[in-house]
C-alpha cells in the first residue's frame, strides 16, 4: 500500500529557536522526496514529526488524507532507517529485522521467512544469523532498511542514513535504496545534507532554510532553474558575478545584454548579482569576442575542467569546460569570456561580510 | 614487542601483591605444631555463628542489590531517555557516599535510630523496631543500598553509554511497539550486562562491609569473622579463606548469568585478532 503525504503549515519551535515556521510539503503517493539543506534548517525535526518523535507545535499533518498528528508513532505504520545504524544489538540480523512482526504478534514462521525474504531483498542472504557486531557499517544499515520495510509500512522516512559510511559503501547502498524503493513504490522521505545525494535519488528535492521550504521541484528543474538565490547556490556551484539592469527585464553582464528573472523586480541602473553555473559561460581564446580574464588555476574533473579566471576588473569566475579543448588554457594564459544566451537569475547584491 | 615486554613484570607485580597475602593466610591456616592440618577449615564449617553469620549477609546483600536496582535503574533509564539535563545531578547524587565516610554514615544512621524511644506510642515504633530487627536488620539494606550507588551508577552509565538508548527506543517504537515493549524487550536486555555489573561489585561490597554493621550492633558475616578472630586466630583467617571462595564463587556465577545471550557491539571481536596474532608471531 502507498500512500500521499501532506505536510500543512507545520511549525515547531524549541525555546527560542525556530525549526519549522510554516512548512507546507505534498508528497505523492510512491514518491521519493529528499529534504535537503544546511544544518539548523529544520529538516531532521520536519521528518521527526512525520516519524511521530517530535510533535508540531501547529499545523496539520496528513496521511493518505487522514489527519494524524496527534496519532502516536508506533501506530503510524512507518519504517524509519536512521543515521547511527540503531540495530538492537542484542538480536541477530534475522531477529532484528522481524521485530516489527514480533511485536505486532506474528507467527515465528511468518516472522523467520519474512526475515529470509528482506535479507535477501536487501542483499544479505544468508547472514540471518549474524549479531550487529559483526556486521559493517553498510552491512548493518542494509539490515535497517530490511527492518524498516519487514512491517510493510505505509511510509519510508531516511534520516541521513548513508552518511555514517565510506565513500563507495555510500554510493552503492545509495543505488541499492532507490532501486528497493521503486521496487516497492512506497512513499518515501529521505533528509539529507548531501546535494549530491538528493539528486541522485529523488524525485523531487525539497530545499529548506530557516524552518521553510524554498523550492521543491524535480533535481534537473532545481539545477537549471533555482527559484532563490539560496537554492541556486546551495545546489551545486554557482558565480555571483556583478552586473547591472538594463532595464526591467534584461541585465548587462560582462559586456553582454541578457534576458533576466528573479524573485524581485529590479529598476534600470540598479547594481545586482547575477547567479551562474560554471558551464553557463563560454571560453576562448584571447582574440575572441567577450571579456577578457586571466586563467589563474586549472583543475581536472575528468570529462571537464574546472577554471578558476580572473576577469581584469578583479572578478573571480569559475567556468567549466571540456577537458579536450582547456589544453590551451594553462594558468597565467589570457582568454575571454562569455556568458550563454540564456536567461539568468539575479539578485541583490551580497554585502561583503557574507 | 616493546609492549609485551613492559606487561610481564608488571602483572608480575600485581600477582605477587595479591597472591603472597593469600598464600601466607593459606600457610597460616594449615600451618600446625605436627605439620600441617585441615583442622582450622573443619572446625571453622562447623563452628558456632557461622551459617547464620553468613546467610545474613547473603540475605542483606541481595536485598541490597534488589532495592539499589529498583532504584538506580529506573532513574538512569529516565534520566537517559527524558531528562539528560539531569545527568550530573544525578551522578553527584551517587557519588556522595563515596565522599562521605561509612563513619560518619552511621553517626547519622545511629542518631536517627535513637528517636525510637520518643516515639513508643506511635505506631512508627513498629517500623523501627523492624529496621534493627537482628534476624534481618533492614537498617543495614538501606545504609548498604546508599554506599552501593557509586557502583551501580558507574557501571549502568558505561552500559547506557555504550548504546544510543534514545535511537534505540524510536527505531522499536517506529515498528510499532508500545512504550512498554520498547523498554522491555530493548531498554532491558542491552543493559543486562551493566546491571549484573553493578550487582557483582554491590554484592561484593556487602559481604566484606565490617564498620557500619559493627557499629550499628549487628552479627553478619564480617563482624562474626573479626569476633572469631579475638579468641581463633587460625579459625577466622580460616573462614576468611573460605568466604573469599565463596564471594568467587558467586561472583563468577553471577558473571556467567550475565553473559548468555548479551551481547554488545562495544568491542568487535577483530579489534583483539590483531594482540593475539602479535603474541604468536
Amino acid at each position: 500500500m502507498t500512500v500521499p503525504v501532506q505536510l500543512k503549515q507545520l511549525r515547531r519551535e524549541f525555546g527560542s529557536t525556530t525549526a519549522l515556521s510554516g512548512l507546507d510539503l505534498d508528497i505523492a503517493a510512491g514518491e521519493l522526496v529528499a529534504l535537503l539543506g544546511p544544518s539548523g534548517c529544520g529538516k531532521t525535526t520536519a521528518l521527526r514529526i512525520i516519524a511521530g518523535f517530535e510533535s508540531a507545535d501547529s499545523g496539520e499533518l496528513l496521511m493518505d488524507g487522514q489527519d494524524v498528528t496527534d496519532v502516536p508513532a508506533h501506530r503510524r505504520d512507518i519504517g524509519m532507517v536512521f543515521q547511527s545504524y540503531s540495530l538492537f544489538p542484542n538480536m541477530t540480523a534475522a531477529e532484528n529485522v522481524s521485530y516489527g512482526l514480533r511485536v505486532r504478534g506474528a507467527s515465528a514462521a511468518e516472522r523467520t521467512s519474512r526475515a529470509h525474504e528482506l535479507l535477501e531483498l536487501v542483499g544479505l542472504p544468508g547472514r540471518e544469523g549474524a549479531y550487529p557486531h559483526q556486521l559493517s557499517g553498510g552491512q548493518q544499515q542494509r539490515v535497517a532498511l530490511a527492518r524498516a520495510l519487514a512491517v510493510r509500512p505505509k511510509v519510508l522516512l531516511l534520516d541521513e542514513p548513508l552518511s555514517a559510511l565510506d565513500a563507495k559503501v555510500r554510493l552503492n547502498l545509495r543505488e541499492e535504496i532507490r532501486r528497493i524503493q521503486l521496487e516497492l513504490g512506497i512513499t518515501t522521505v529521505f533528509v539529507t545534507h548531501d546535494q549530491e545525494e538528493a539528486l541522485s535519488m529523488a524525485d523531487r528535492v525539497a530545499v529548506m532554510k530557516d524552518g521553510r521550504l524554498e523550492q521543491c521541484a524535480a533535481p534537473s528543474e532545481l539545477y537549471d532553474r533555482p527559484a532563490t538565490p539560496f537554492v541556486a547556490e546551495f545546489v551545486g556551484t554557482m558565480n555571483r558575478l556583478p552586473a547591472v539592469m538594463s532595464d526591467g527585464s534584461t541585465v548587462e553582464l560582462l559586456g553582454r545584454r541578457l534576458p533576466a528573472h528573479g524573485e524581485r523586480e529590479f529598476a534600470a541602473g540598479t547594481a545586482v548579482d547575477v547567479l551562474l553555473r560554471p558551464e553557463g559561460l563560454a571560453v576562448a581564446g584571447p582574440d575572441a569576442e567577450g571579456e577578457p580574464a586571466t586563467v589563474r588555476v586549472a583543475t581536472f574533473l575528468g570529462p571537464t575542467t574546472r577554471l578558476l579566471l580572473t576577469t581584469e576588473s578583479g572578478t573571480a569566475v569559475k567556468a567549466d569546460l571540456p577537458s579536450r579543448d582547456a589544453g590551451a588554457l594553462a594558468p597565467g594564459s589570457r582568454c575571454t569570456i562569455r556568458p550563454h544566451d540564456k536567461s539568468v537569475l539575479v539578485a541583490e547584491v551580497e554585502s561583503e561580510q557574507t | 614487542m616493546a609492549r609485551l615486554n613492559t606487561r610481564a613484570p608488571v602483572l608480575t607485580v600485581a600477582a605477587l601483591y595479591f597472591l603472597v597475602p593469600i598464600a601466607a593466610s593459606l600457610w597460616f591456616t594449615i600451618d600446625d605444631t605436627d605439620g600441617i592440618s585441615f583442622e582450622a577449615y573443619t572446625k571453622g564449617l562447623g563452628s558456632e555463628g557461622l551459617i547464620t553469620s553468613l546467610t545474613l549477609s547473603v540475605g542483606i546483600g541481595l536485598a541490597t542489590v534488589v532495592l539499589g536496582l529498583l532504584l538506580m535503574v529506573p532513574t538512569m533509564v529516565a534520566v537517559a531517555l527524558r531528562l539528560p539535563k539531569l545527568r550530573r545531578t544525578v551522578e553527584t547524587l551517587c557519588m556522595m557516599p563515596l565522599v562521605v565516610p561509612p563513619i560518619a554514615l552511621v553517626a547519622g544512621v545511629t542518631s536517627v535510630l535513637a528517636w525510637q524511644q520518643d516515639l513508643a506510642a506511635t505506631p512508627l515504633y513498629g517500623t523501627f523496631q523492624a529496621l534493627i530487627n537482628p534476624d534481618f536488620p533492614l537498617i543495614l539494606v538501606i545504609v548498604y543500598t546508599v554506599m552501593s550507588l557509586p557502583f551501580l551508577y558507574r557501571s549502568l552509565d558505561a552500559g547506557l553509554r555504550a548504546v544510543d538508548l534514545r535511537v534505540l527506543v524510536e527505531a522499536s517504537r517506529s515498528l510499532g511497539a508500545s512504550r512498554v515493549q520498547s523498554l522491555w524487550q530493548v531498554v532491558a536486555p542491552n543493559l543486562r550486562q551493566a546491571v549484573m555489573g553493578g550487582a557483582v561489585l554491590s554484592l561484593a561490597m556487602v559481604l566484606g562491609e565490617y564498620s557500619v554493621a559493627s557499629v550499628l550492633g549487628f552479627r553478619p558475616f564480617a563482624v562474626w569473622m573479626v569476633e572469631a578472630g579475638d579468641s581463633e586466630a587460625q579459625l577466622s583467617v580460616a573462614a576468611a579463606m573460605l568466604s573469599l571462595l565463596f564471594t568467587w564463587g558467586l561472583l563468577l556465577l553471577l558473571t556467567a548469568l550475565a553473559g548468555g545471550r548479551t551481547r554488545t557491539s562495544r568491542t568487535p571481536r577483530t579489534s583483539r585478532t590483531p594482540r593475539t596474532q602479535r603474541k604468536t608471531s
